[in-house]
């Protein structure tokens, strides 16, 4: 138990144990080598069909990483939140395009908190084993998403139920073995497991600003069972609360992510800066250029805090509320932090910067999409406010 | 987890934490329960010039320096209870969680007393510790002067040889806080200006009391007047109130700027959440909205952003504390003066902010106490990012030590 009592309140661990610190190094080790960031102009460039290594995936889950925090009921490694935050991180830093966030943070997560004994034993072993990849669509034109504003709705039929509606920004929907989609349905917001090749699914790509692989899903009057209802038919009322705590795990791996993201734009543009000679000395020796980049240095330090508590509030919390809070402060700390390194990043590597050649450009592509992604930053400040009572 | 657990801690650490409770509950003055935040600088500040006091402060200070306790973590011999920094914790903990004061509190504590320990001889340890222990001596500071104040290392203040065994001062402090209520001050001197700046400077303890020592209050933006300068005019000193070696005490003052500093992020770290409910009082108050949702929305997005600030700053307070005591890298300390004394003024800010033309009154009946005494702390906040090495000076320091930016040719 890592808790520790601190004026009445119970104190996160936010350092990282030893087997972490390895799991971290051989992660970063193994992205370093693997998975550089230019990989992300050669698959654009090639207009890969899948946008991302199949191989590099069946490493991963040969690694443990893909299966790291599933229960070892279903072939999983059984490690928490936590642990995943650590290898999430390092793939971060190289803004890998894998099917991290679909799967595991939305796809996953969704199974293990709302999904029957069944539909976990159907899917996650697969998703541990790099075998099967899961989409997750809740947002919609003019939403912004919340998943509350969609207008997917799901109509009862004789045996099940037909879903008819639009998701957009779906992260990995063109290669996913399942698509789980929120719908409107008597008056609540449920979860709908569906096959992608369903008749009456279309998913039609497209490129992506920060290049990680998404579409949009349309649905056309497509029957569903009603074992396909997440968590059982019995559970449709439980959906809405269910995708709150996806939605906010999923906000937290992806600030973990940010978090190496913004570590590397940061440290290449400090060794630019320690490099680049112009009026006959480095760059890194005028003051204006030192203050930014202690300054960026400080709003990293303050991120990587909110990052940490939030991931071990997930392991540690059984209240959705407190893990919310959290959620919302990673987020925004995280995304607001990465966009200033980034945008800064740009600025500080000059003319370089802009061109599509260096690699730096595509951290702000990646910050940009953070700012926007699971819920814009200006709503949760609100929901932040909201959750502390004002 | 909504209980608190406490299973990672020590059982030894768990019987100190019982001991502690027991001890408080049974000694401290009911009177002064829930009355303070026990930060390092909240509290009875000691010295022979204090204005009367409550006797229950002083009897505080009595029962808790029967065992050492005033400062926990110094040595026995010097008065301190030579506990570790983890039972140190836990003593806070224990005084903050019923709200008592520390028995007494000042720079004497804060900055003086951590540098003696490491770069003072036996003897000053004897004759200052005990002192600062007991409350009988208040401590100031005579660091910056007129013409050194971000170049804290260009200071003037003359130090003459004076036969063998003593100094002459003569020359300027300012920023010399309280200097008008202490006994002492610790003073950086110049003794050498052949040499490098940094390497001409010596580290001398001063009495007060000596002859041609005059504090002057200075008044403020503020109005109050915590601020001095004090003057040096042919005050002698005795050669053993030097601090280390003669010419070497820019080493000394860094040390100890480096106590003020994590003491101040301290300082304004150690009521969790305060900012947050502040400002949602402040705006309960000032827009009229006893409860429910704050009415304006900007304002609302504002209290919550700083209190998002509020919140990553504690949470990298508890970081750094474990990584420390982790025995990791302490670099990301040198970020905290920045991070603390920047989110109190955006706090004060946004306290402004919410009170609107009520945040504008200087004297009258138009306005409460309450509004204001926050004008004039929006005021003195100014002084936070100035004070203890600019946020300019710590970018300096963050840029070239940490990040390893190169120095100008």
């Amino acid at each position: 138990m890592s808790v520790v009592v601190s004026n009445g309140q119970p104190t996160l661990t936010l350092v990282l144990d030893e087997e972490q610190q390895m799991l971290r190094s051989t992660a970063r080790q193994f992205v370093d080598q693997h998975a550089p960031v230019g990989r992300l102009r050669t698959l654009r460039d090639a207009r890969d069909p899948r946008g991302f290594s199949d191989a590099l995936w069946k490493d991963m889950a040969e690694l443990g990483w893909l299966g790291l925090q599933l229960p070892e009921e279903h072939d999983g490694v059984g490690l928490g939140f936590f642990d995943l935050a650590v290898v999430l991180e390092q793939c971060g830093r190289r803004l890998m395009p894998e099917p991290l966030v679909s799967t595991l943070l939305l796809g996953a997560q969704a199974l293990m908190l709302g999904g029957t004994s069944e539909q976990q034993a159907a899917w996650l072993p697969g998703i541990g084993a790099g075998e099967k990849l899961v989409a997750l669509g809740f947002d919609e034109r003019g939403a912004r998403g919340n998943p509350a504003a969609g207008k997917t709705r799901a109509v009862r039929t004789g045996s099940g139920f037909t879903l008819t509606g639009s998701k957009v920004g779906v992260l990995d929907a063109h290669v996913a073995d399942l698509i789980i989609v929120s719908a409107h349905v008597d008056g609540q917001l449920g979860l709908f497991l569906v096959d992608p090749s369903a008749p009456g699914v279309s998913i039609t790509r497209h490129v992506a600003l920060d290049l990680r692989n998404a579409g949009t899903v349309t649905l056309t009057d497509v029957l569903v069972g009603e074992d396909a209802v997440l968590g059982g038919v019995s559970g449709l009322d439980n959906g809405g609360s269910v995708l709150d705590q996806v939605l906010d795990r999923a906000r937290i791996g992806l600030a973990a992510e940010m978090l190496g993201a913004m570590e590397q734009a940061f440290e290449d543009t400090v060794n630019y800066l320690k490099e680049r000679v112009q009026f006959d000395r480095p760059l890194g020796s005028f003051q204006a250029l030192q203050h930014r980049a202690a300054r960026l240095y400080t709003s990293i330090a303050l991120a990587r805090s909110a990052v940490l508590a939030a991931a071990r509030t997930v392991d540690q919390s059984s209240d959705p509320r407190e893990v919310a809070k959290f959620a919302a402060l990673a987020k925004v700390r995280a995304s607001e932090a990465f966009y200033d390194v980034a945008r800064e990043a740009i600025q500080l590597h000059g003319g370089i910067g802009m061109t599509d050649e260096h690699d730096i450009g595509f951290y702000l592509k990646r910050a940009q999409t953070t700012l926007v992604s699971f819920g814009t930053n200006d709503a949760l400040r609100a929901r932040w406010a909201e959750l502390n009572g004002y | 987890m909504s209980e608190p657990s406490q299973q990672s801690e020590s059982a030894e650490l768990r019987e100190f934490r019982a001991e502690m409770r027991a001890f408080m509950r049974e000694e401290a003055p009911k009177s002064l329960l829930g009355t303070s935040p026990c930060g390092p600088f909240d509290g009875y500040w000691g010295g022979k010039l204090h204005p009367p006091v409550d006797p229950d402060v002083l009897r505080w200070r009595d029962v808790t320096l029967a065992r050492g306790l005033t400062a926990p973590t110094w040595p026995k011999a010097y008065g301190g209870a030579g506990l570790s920094y983890a039972h140190a914790k836990v003593f806070y903990d224990e005084m903050r969680e019923l709200g008592l004061p520390r028995p007494v509190v000042g720079f004497g504590f804060a900055m003086i007393g951590p540098t003696l320990l490491q770069f003072g001889n036996e003897e000053q340890k004897l004759q200052h510790l005990p002192a600062i222990c007991a409350g009988e001596i208040r401590w100031c500071q005579g660091y910056s002067e007129p013409n050194a104040g971000s170049d804290l290392a260009n200071v003037q203040l003359a130090c003459e040889p004076d036969g063998p065994d003593h100094f002459i001062l003569n020359g300027q402090k300012v920023w010399t806080s309280h200097a008008d209520r202490s006994d002492w001050i610790f003073c950086l001197a110049r003794t050498d200006r052949s040499a490098k700046k940094q390497r001409g400077i010596t580290f001398i303890l001063v009495d007060m009391r000596t002859e041609g020592v005059t504090p002057r209050k200075i008044e403020l933006i503020s109005g109050a007047s915590p601020f001095c300068e004090t003057f040096f005019e042919n005050v002698r000193v005795p050669r053993s109130n030097v601090v280390g070696e003669v010419n070497a005490g820019w080493t000394v003052a860094k040390a100890l700027l480096g106590h003020e500093r994590s003491m101040i992020g301290q300082s304004i770290g150690r009521d969790p959440g305060s900012t947050q409910r502040e400002l949602v009082k402040l705006a309960r108050k000032h827009l009229d909205a006893a409860e429910g949702p704050i009415p304006d929305p900007l304002l609302r997005d504002r209290v919550a952003a700083v209190s998002m600030e509020e919140a990553a700053f504690q949470l990298t307070l508890d970081r750094l504390a474990q990584s420390r005591a982790a025995g990791g890298p302490g670099t990301e300390s040198s970020i905290m003066k920045i991070a603390a004394t920047e989110l109190k003024q955006r706090r004060f800010e946004t306290g402004m902010a919410l009170a609107g033309a009520q945040g504008l009154g200087w004297e009258g009946d138009a306005f409460d106490e309450e509004d204001l005494a926050y004008t004039r702390e929006w005021l003195r906040s100014r002084a936070n990012t100035i004070e203890g090495g600019s946020s300019e000076v710590q970018l300096n320091i963050i840029a070239k030590q940490v990040l390893g930016l190169p120095e100008v040719k």
